[in-house]
């Protein structure tokens, strides 16, 4: 009989553990969201449980809009306390926020991301304009007048002073915050710039062409990667013609095998972006519910600390990792001191 | 005469006719096929140990510092009364700026510090990690303060590369996160003895770190996550595996009822893993409130992924036991229930215990369902119990395959070798337990 027992109680046990006996309060702040954000967030929850008595925050990645959409699904111990983000929230999520009784957002702005262009270190050297770019990737593009379905396969045919190296690009898959990014500031902007736009408005109306201008080649040239860059930087290894798109923290960590492009003249680094000559950036940001601070202990700690000058500032880690710091930085501390919602 | 060679003609029994030759032949050829067939595995198998292996070993081999810290009282202890409490208030910056100046002092006095080196650039050969490990050891010790004491510090990650042949001088070059010099200074103080390199405890007991600090990064707080949900597992899947195959095999009767749910766990152990997690998201974050990330979750969930992968196994162990033996026990009067509990069950425990360590292997190895479930996140404070957040082995391996410095691909390799011991552990196990214990008929 002892097996019948033995049974039945650790059956009595896992019930009685599973049936909802869980009623502490959590401990420790709980992140969600972008896994571009990811790094420095598990850097500044790293220092925060180093010098604070609070535990360490616990982060999750997967991506900005799972993490928003967490978020958004209500207020309580079991929701994540912040949201990090790679893109700005959109109005529909705000909605569906406010539709779960989400309503005070506090939205920290912690600095910006640069985007770079990179391919093997001992291949050639590139000097690109977004113009470049527009047209080697280009589904279709206008040649004399006529829309025809894009010609070019080497960079030199793109623009003579590139050197003659095959057309290979790596760009980040459209579930990436980063693609919005390299669509908008990249193609289009040299859609624009290369008076594309305006020939494919010739030929039909404004918002047909900027349609157009923003259709990426499927030959094969263009390879979009829904991975992380470690394995656009392996396509890269496996392939040297390729060029692939990067954050610039993560080229900053792979110098050694990693040569950057410069963009319209400019080499990006923490100072061309931050003073804005390098034109491939984007703001990255986190958003928290205003309902927690006092909840969750340590959570106003954490934010204070994440924005701080030891922190977010030129000189902080955060800095030395590759994160653009915000001039701003001051009115974020200030916002997150006073609470302010949007 | 019409003996049995005579309708074949004229051959001999000695030399093979052309029929036998080309069944022969088709028999080697089998065989060789065969042959192929395992060669190809084992390369397979080969390639995969050697390219872990390879990536791996190193990451149980660790560079540390060791050099004479002074401990200045004004800077780490303002208050001057060695409580604990107020000492914490000196951060890790300010414990890195005592780091900092300590070492830049000892290399300079051991004469190793290469020409035109600046002292700014010396401290770069320290981990950040190191304020973190200074700052622990003087809180759990205060009396030290004020004091010299011999420090060992994890070294920077790309100085451990170097020493691992990650970094090389022409790299270093190229590299942002280090110079040329630093290259030299560890080398000149492996010389000297300030600078050695040991096995690596860390890696297993320490918890998970950033990206700026791959040397730190350990899987204690995975393999703890790891055993908590084995624990859930075990204590559930256990006995309702059990009492589920006991029932259906020995009580149940032979309908159609029964035929369905046979079907259905014979189905069910064949869904994908990640249908699991959804349920579990679904039903145990959503309707029930429990916890993010937590163990009991990922444990309940592998529970119901594993269940239905006990059932089977302890099925067919069931079945395995010879009826006579039941025969037996019912002739002398025995009721069915001591029948199955008094002689089926034990006699069938070798195999279930082996299909439930065989069950939990595969548990232990998945990832999928915990993705769901908020187990996929970076977890530093050390779980006290089944409702505090933890990480997973494989989701461990998983997440540092993302991270950007190259460091952290010996780490994952190195994660891949713990997870491949405890597995082959576990089958180990099985093996012994099915050896020892299990009786033929």
């Amino acid at each position: 009989m002892s097996v019948m027992k033995l049974t039945a109680s650790a059956l009595a046990v896992a019930a009685a553990t599973a049936s909802g006996a869980y009623a502490q309060a959590r401990g420790q702040i709980q992140v969600a969201g972008s896994s571009t954000v990811l790094p420095y967030s598990t850097i500044v929850a790293e220092a925060f449980g180093e010098n604070f008595d609070f535990p360490t925050p616990v982060i999750q990645s997967g991506g900005s809009s799972a993490g928003l959409q967490q978020f958004c699904q209500g207020i309580g111990e079991n929701t994540p306390d912040i949201a990090n983000s790679s893109r700005l929230i959109r109005d529909s999520e705000i909605e569906s926020c406010a539709a779960n009784g989400v309503t005070d957002i506090m939205a920290v702005q912690i600095g910006y991301d640069g985007i770079v262009f990179a391919s093997d270190v001992n291949g050639n050297e590139f000097a690109f304009t977004p113009a470049d770019w527009y047209k080697a990737l280009a589904a279709q593009v206008v040649v004399d007048g006529a829309l025809v379905a894009n010609p070019y396969n080497t960079w030199n045919e793109v623009n003579p002073d590139l050197p003659e190296q095959p057309i290979l690009a790596f760009i980040p898959g459209t579930k990436h915050g980063t693609r919005e990014v390299f669509a908008e500031k990249v193609i289009l902007a040299g859609c624009e710039e290369s008076g594309a736009l305006e020939a494919l408005t010739a030929l039909s109306d404004e918002d047909t062409a900027e349609e157009q201008c923003g259709a990426i080649r499927t030959d094969g040239k263009s390879v979009d990667i829904d991975g992380d860059y470690t394995e656009t930087l392996a396509r890269i290894q496996s392939d040297k013609n390729g060029i692939g798109v990067f954050g610039l923290s993560f080229y900053e960590n792979n110098t050694n095998v990693l040569r950057v492009a410069t963009m319209s003249g400019v080499e990006p680094s923490t100072e061309s972006i931050a003073s804005g000559e390098y034109p491939v950036s984007r703001p990255l940001q986190f958003y928290v519910k205003k309902a927690h601070i006092g909840v969750i202990p340590g959570l106003k700690e954490f934010v204070e600390f994440f924005v701080s000058d030891d922190i977010a500032g030129p000189n902080g880690p955060l800095s030395a990792y590759g994160l653009v710091s915000d001039p701003e930085l001051a009115a974020t501390q200030a916002a997150v001191a006073a609470e302010e919602t949007m | 005469m019409s003996d049995i060679s005579s309708h074949r003609g004229s051959s001999s029994l000695l030399v093979a006719d052309a029929r036998t030759k080309r069944r022969n032949a088709a028999e080697a050829r089998f065989r060789s096929y065969g042959v192929a067939a395992i060669a190809i595995a084992l390369i397979a198998l080969v390639t995969l140990l050697i390219s872990i292996f390879g990536n791996g070993a190193s990451a149980f081999r660790q560079t540390f510092v060791t050099v004479p810290i002074t401990l200045p009282a004004e800077t780490l202890d303002p208050s001057g009364n060695r409580d604990p409490a107020e000492m914490a208030k000196v951060t890790t910056i300010g414990y890195g700026n005592v780091l900092k100046a300590g070492v830049t002092a000892a290399v300079r006095e051991a004469g190793v510090v290469p020409e035109g080196m600046a002292d700014s650039d010396i401290a770069g050969i320290l981990s950040q990690e190191a304020p973190a490990q200074l700052r622990a050891m003087v809180l759990e010790n205060p009396e030290l303060i004020g004091t010299t004491v011999e420090t060992h510090v994890l070294a920077h990650g790309r100085i451990d590369g170097f020493f691992k042949g990650r970094v090389t001088m022409e790299s270093a070059q190229r590299d942002s996160n280090v110079t040329p010099e630093r290259l030299q200074l560890a080398q000149a103080m492996t010389e000297k003895g300030l600078m050695s390199s040991g096995f690596n405890w860390g890696f297993v007991t320490m918890p998970d770190a950033s990206d700026q600090r791959p040397e730190a990064a350990g899987l204690g707080v995975a393999i703890l996550g790891s055993l908590f949900m084995m624990f859930v597992v075990v204590l559930l899947s256990l006995p309702i595996g059990v009492a589920a195959s006991v029932y259906l095999e020995e009580f149940a009767p032979k309908n159609r009822w029964t035929d369905v749910i046979e079907v259905n766990i014979s189905n069910l152990a064949a869904v994908p893993s990640i249908v699991f997690g959804i349920l579990g998201l679904a039903i145990f974050i959503n309707f029930a409130h429990l916890p993010q990330s937590a163990p009991i979750v990922g444990g309940l969930v592998l529970t119901l992924m594993t269940l239905p992968r006990i059932i089977i196994p302890a099925r067919a162990a069931l079945r395995a036991v010879p009826p006579s033996i039941r025969d037996a026990a019912l002739g002398v009067g025995a009721s069915r229930m001591q029948t199955v509990f008094h002689h089926v069950l034990p006699l069938a425990a070798p195999g279930i215990l082996t299909g439930m360590i065989i069950g939990l292997a595969q548990a232990l190895g998945e990832t999928a369902p915990l993705l769901l479930i908020g187990m996929v996140a970076f977890v530093r404070d050390y779980p006290g119990g089944l409702f505090d957040p933890a990480s997973a082995l494989p989701v461990q391996v998983y997440n540092w395959t993302q991270r950007s410095d190259p460091a952290f691909v010996e780490r994952a390799s190195g994660a891949i070798i713990v997870l491949l011991v405890f597995l082959i552990c576990m089958n180990a196990i099985a093996i012994i337990l099915r050896r020892r214990f299990e009786r033929r008929w």
